[in-house]
């Protein structure tokens, strides 16, 4: 599926927006990213698999409350950033 | 003439001993270079060889917070910076090319993962870098917010959690459960003995000062003397505030602590700390962030004196900014604070952020919370304002440009 990368991410993928990765689960398709993008995973999710204070996961349009939320084959996963202060 | 020098040389060993010296004398005349952590990037300011003029480049990762920029004095080109944002995680950068490219961690220091159900500790930011021995040329340390220690031995691309001190099982009592410092609690200033490099100190804010002689396996708390008017008890053993703690290279048996209550100094073997602070002018207070040594004479050392008064509003006392020297181990301080803001002028120098270059005479240099940058070039006598308008300052260190 198509995943969307936002701006601070962008250093990962080499300034792309939206690349593939696949997977069942946010998990999964997180650990299939960071085996393209080595890295991006720990800045979005700590290591005790939370998601960050600031980052939000959207896996069809719906918020993701954890890694376990399940992705069907035709839903994008879009990574968001929430709003961090000044 | 001749003749004697290299008689000695044969002494103290031969090559080896000379070509230290001979870095040391390169380091006494080399240009400077101020390595510059701020709250929305880094920068790096290269000066000429009469330290007059200034560059910046920069700034670095911009947008990041980059609590700790520093150079390794083991191979004087590279570069390793703790750097976070406001939406991503902790992080680790490495340059090899003093900072003409970078590569991230491969492995960043994070907490080991625990069982589903109970609840780990997490990274919040990297806050400390140190290099490591210089019989160890691939060993870092790294610390951390909440309080940990983490060790890399491949020149920072991956580091591991120091279990001695992470899974010590008096850690959670040392570092209490007060929340620390307002912006997270901090392990900072860990420090390296340069004649063992088993033999390490560290600080905590909160939690105290604590010592190794056995590479990190076991700690023991090094509190003894110091104030802790904030914990009920007296006396504690630990849960003390040291803001920042300083070895001397010359002499390592000498360590100067600027704590939340007092500026201190220990002489080792000795395990009680004296106060220094109290022959600081009863109106400046003994209350700060940062202390540098000079890199020659164990007895000099500055600080920079904030206002620890009533609320604590951290800033310069009485909006005069100034410098404390003293070059008597403390016994006497006097005041440098020729050519800085006379008035109305409320900056705060946080823990990381003065620092001395090797230079003779030694070449001083702060940065403020309001994004200026203040030196010396001759020891704190006089002082020039020399980038003004960066970010929030963090950390500034000085190395010896190659």
């Amino acid at each position: 599926m198509q995943v969307l990368i936002p701006t601070p991410l962008h250093s990962y993928t080499g300034g792309r927006s939206a690349v593939e990765a696949a997977g069942g689960t946010l998990g999964e398709v997180l650990a299939d990213l960071d085996a393209r993008f080595p890295g991006i995973r720990f800045r979005v999710v700590d290591e005790q698999d939370g998601i960050r204070p600031h980052i939000r996961f959207f896996v069809g349009g719906e918020m993701a409350s954890g890694l376990a939320t399940p992705v069907g084959p035709a839903a994008d996963v879009q990574i968001i950033c929430a709003l961090s202060g000044g | 003439m001749a003749k004697k020098a290299s008689a000695k040389q044969a002494k103290s060993g031969g090559g080896k001993g000379s070509q230290a010296k001979k870095q040391a004398r390169a380091r006494r005349r080399a240009r400077v270079v101020l390595l510059v952590g701020t709250r929305k990037g880094a920068f790096l300011l290269k000066s000429d060889v009469a330290r007059r003029s200034w560059s910046i480049d920069g700034p670095h990762f911009l947008g990041s917070m980059v609590h700790h920029l520093v150079l390794d004095p083991r191979d004087g080109t590279t570069l390793l910076m703790a750097a976070r944002t406001g939406h991503l995680g902790p992080t680790v950068f490495r340059s090899t090319d003093r900072g003409k490219t970078w590569k991230e961690a491969a492995v960043p220091p994070a907490f080991p993962k625990v069982a589903e159900g109970e609840k780990g500790r997490v990274v919040d930011h990297v806050f400390w870098l140190t290099p490591g021995h210089a019989s160890e040329p691939e060993v870092w340390y790294a610390g951390t917010s909440p309080q940990a220690l983490f060790r890399s031995a491949d020149g920072g691309a991956s580091w591991q959690g120091v279990a001695g001190f992470n899974e010590h099982p008096m850690l959670p009592r040392w570092i209490g459960d007060t929340g620390g410092t307002p912006d997270g609690p901090k392990l900072h200033s860990i420090l390296v003995d340069p004649r063992d490099r088993a033999h390490l100190y560290l600080g905590m804010s909160g939690g105290g000062i604590f010592e190794s002689r056995d590479a990190g396996a076991s700690w023991a708390p090094l509190n003894k003397g110091v104030a802790a008017d904030f914990i009920p008890t007296p006396d504690p053993e630990y849960g003390h505030d040291p803001h920042c703690v300083v070895l001397h290279p010359a002499n390592p048996d000498r360590l100067y602590h600027q704590n939340h209550c007092g500026i201190y100094r220990l002489d080792r073997p000795g395990d009680t700390w004296v106060r220094i602070g109290k022959n600081m002018p009863k109106k400046i207070g003994d209350i700060g962030f940062p202390i540098v040594v000079h890199p020659r004479d164990p007895d000099t050392a500055w600080v920079f004196p904030m206002d620890g008064t009533d609320v604590w509003p951290r800033t310069s006392p009485e909006g005069r900014p100034a410098v404390y020297r003293t070059r008597d181990a403390g016994t006497s301080w006097k005041r440098q604070d020729q050519g800085l803001p006379g008035r109305q002028a409320w900056f705060t120098v946080k823990r990381q952020a003065f620092t001395a270059d090797e230079r003779d005479p030694v070449g001083l240099y702060f940065g403020t919370t309001s994004g200026e940058i203040w030196a010396s070039t001759n020891e704190g006598r006089r002082w020039r304002m020399i980038a003004a308008h960066l970010p929030h300052i963090f950390s500034v260190v000085a190395a010896a440009v190659r």
